[in-house]
């Protein structure tokens, strides 16, 4: 008895939650198919729902241009963070140099710092140099980032030296050893690194709303930010563009939900 | 192990990250901390003067960075215990037997993957005045709030709502935290007789002290850096009457909207070393518990 009583109540609590978590999205997915007059109704059969909503979006803003936008920029950048942040890591945890143990240090050190410290001399030095309102504005500062280098690093000093040693026999050449034999090995550690920068780029929005000075050049958070305001009685409308930036990560995260949720929890920690 | 040209090949791999920390980072940080002593507007940079202490003074006296400082600790206090509490116990749910237990991870994770513009403008929609949450509340006799434009509650409800998108992040990290607790552990326990509460006493919960420390810091760090949401729900004000202005969007508006660029910088430095000071304290107290 007691203990069909606490299976319940457990169930209750899982089923709860998910129902918490669920309702948001689905609500505003409901609200962003219905008609203006009738916004506002609780129950609306299905047989009135329409799209039209997205098709207005779509036709009267700039919805694809700022997708674009984010789709290349978090693309562009992710790529950089994967090249970069895993050559310096590897390089900090497998070869020896003057000055490793020194960037080691700075690279922890300024893991510590938070982005607003350094957000307005980089402005400056952006708007000085012409790259506000431009990709490379978007881009270029974004390349690299500490705490992606420290994620390498701390996977690249768990690989046995052995592999490497028996590389060197071999005949392969640094290079080759990072490109052949530890590179195929850091799967897991690149694929946390991808979603990380990913997402993180992808959802951001403070340096794309100081970034972006004409629309055209808006990514979708910094769009969807402006075109709420213009829209806020028109529901509708206003969840239509919310669901147009939230349903293509939806879908890429139930495509790549193993990825996701094991990547970041393998690596959360270290 | 040393193969010929490795003082070279270390230096190209390094190359890159070290300019782009050099220019990005580390040459900012400084021109901050210089910046931080001045006068200083980015629309006239040559009559940035010297000023000393003044912006670090002033912002003790200046009542709306206090009510900023007050506006972030009382957010984070509010989100970071909730969050890891919830957070521990989906963990500890999808990690035990139950039906469905995929389905139900994915569920609790996918509001991490959704950008936070995208959330607020949603809870705002779900919280107006004759919204969903009002109408569910009013059928239960509770009487509705018009949540965001109230000065008492515009700020609980972008704790709700934080809690509700970062909560799935932080299970994910317990859920691996909880993997690496060792079989034999629980199961020596259950040779001895240990209930299952006994057993989450005293197994589980102190193998995870590292990944609690961890996720605790991780939390405080990134509430007291709260800004997208309040910038959204707020039209860019902080409002109603400043109650959710926060540290980092008061930084905001004074680099620039009133390019008070000296002053902000200061603001960032304090921000800096509040988060400095708790994380040092935290790993004090983890460090002694575990002594």
């Amino acid at each position: 008895m007691w203990r069909r009583m606490s299976r319940l109540l457990f169930y209750a609590v899982v089923i709860g939650y998910a129902v918490l978590t669920l309702i948001p999205f689905l609500w505003s997915l409901y609200t962003s198919l219905k008609t203006t007059p009738e916004i506002d109704k609780l129950w609306v059969p299905f047989s009135h729902l329409t799209i039209e909503n997205y098709k207005y979006i779509v036709t009267q803003f700039p919805f694809f241009r700022w997708f674009l936008n984010s789709v290349l920029i978090a693309v562009a950048v992710t790529l950089g963070n994967l090249l970069f942040n895993t050559l310096a890591g590897y390089a900090l945890a497998r070869i020896r140099f003057p000055g490793r143990t020194l960037l080691f240090y700075v690279v922890l050190a300024v893991m510590m710092v938070p982005g607003q410290v350094v957000m307005i001399p980089v402005y400056i030095m952006l708007a000085n140099w012409g790259w506000i309102n431009t990709y490379w504005g978007f881009t270029i500062p974004f390349l690299t980032s500490s705490f992606g280098i420290f994620l390498m690093r701390q996977f690249f000093l768990s690989l046995p030296r052995e592999l490497e040693e028996a590389a060197t026999i071999d005949g392969l050449s640094r290079w080759g050893i990072f490109w052949r034999i530890a590179l195929p090995l850091a799967k897991p550690a690149l694929a946390a690194q991808t979603i990380f920068m990913f997402l993180g780029n992808w959802n951001s929005f403070m340096w794309p709303s100081l970034l972006a000075s004409s629309d055209d050049m808006y990514t979708l958070p910094v769009g969807l930010n402006s075109f709420h305001w213009q829209y806020v009685a028109y529901w509708n409308v206003d969840m239509a563009g919310t669901m147009f930036m939230t349903i293509p990560m939806i879908i890429v995260f139930l495509i790549f939900q193993k990825w996701f949720i094991k990547g970041i929890a393998t690596t959360g920690l270290k | 192990m040393r193969t010929r040209g490795d003082l070279l090949t270390g230096y190209l791999f390094v190359l890159p990250v070290a300019v782009s920390l050099t220019v990005f980072l580390i040459g900012p940080i400084f021109y901050a901390f210089y910046i931080s002593f001045h006068e200083f507007s980015f629309l006239a940079p040559d009559q940035a003067t010297w000023v000393g202490l003044e912006n670090y003074v002033k912002l003790f006296h200046d009542p709306r960075f206090l009510k900023a400082v007050a506006n972030t600790s009382f957010y984070s206090l509010g989100v970071v215990p909730v969050q890891i509490c919830i957070a521990l116990l989906l963990a500890l749910i999808v990690d035990s037997k139950i039906k469905g237990k995929t389905f139900f991870r994915v569920v609790y994770f996918l509001p991490t993957v959704t950008s936070t513009v995208a959330v607020s403008v949603m809870f705002l929609y779900l919280f107006k005045n004759d919204g969903i949450v009002n109408l569910l509340l009013s059928k239960l006799g509770i009487p509705t709030v018009d949540w965001f434009n109230s000065i008492h509650f515009a700020l609980p409800a972008t704790m709700m709502m934080a809690i509700w998108t970062t909560v799935g992040q932080f299970m994910v990290i317990y859920l691996a935290g909880l993997q690496d607790i060792p079989n034999e552990l629980y199961e020596a326990a259950e040779v001895d007789g240990a209930t299952p509460w006994q057993k989450l006493r005293f197994i589980t919960w102190p193998m995870l002290r590292p990944t609690t420390f961890f996720v605790l810091i991780m939390s405080i760090i990134g509430t007291f850096q709260v800004f997208d949401q309040m910038y959204v729900i707020s039209k860019g004000e902080g409002g109603p009457q400043d109650a959710t202005l926060t540290v980092v969007f008061y930084l905001y508006r004074a680099a620039f909207k009133d390019f008070n660029m000296g002053y902000a910088s200061a603001m960032a430095f304090v921000l800096f070393l509040i988060i400095l000071a708790l994380t040092l304290i935290q790993k004090k107290f983890f460090k002694e518990e575990t002594a």
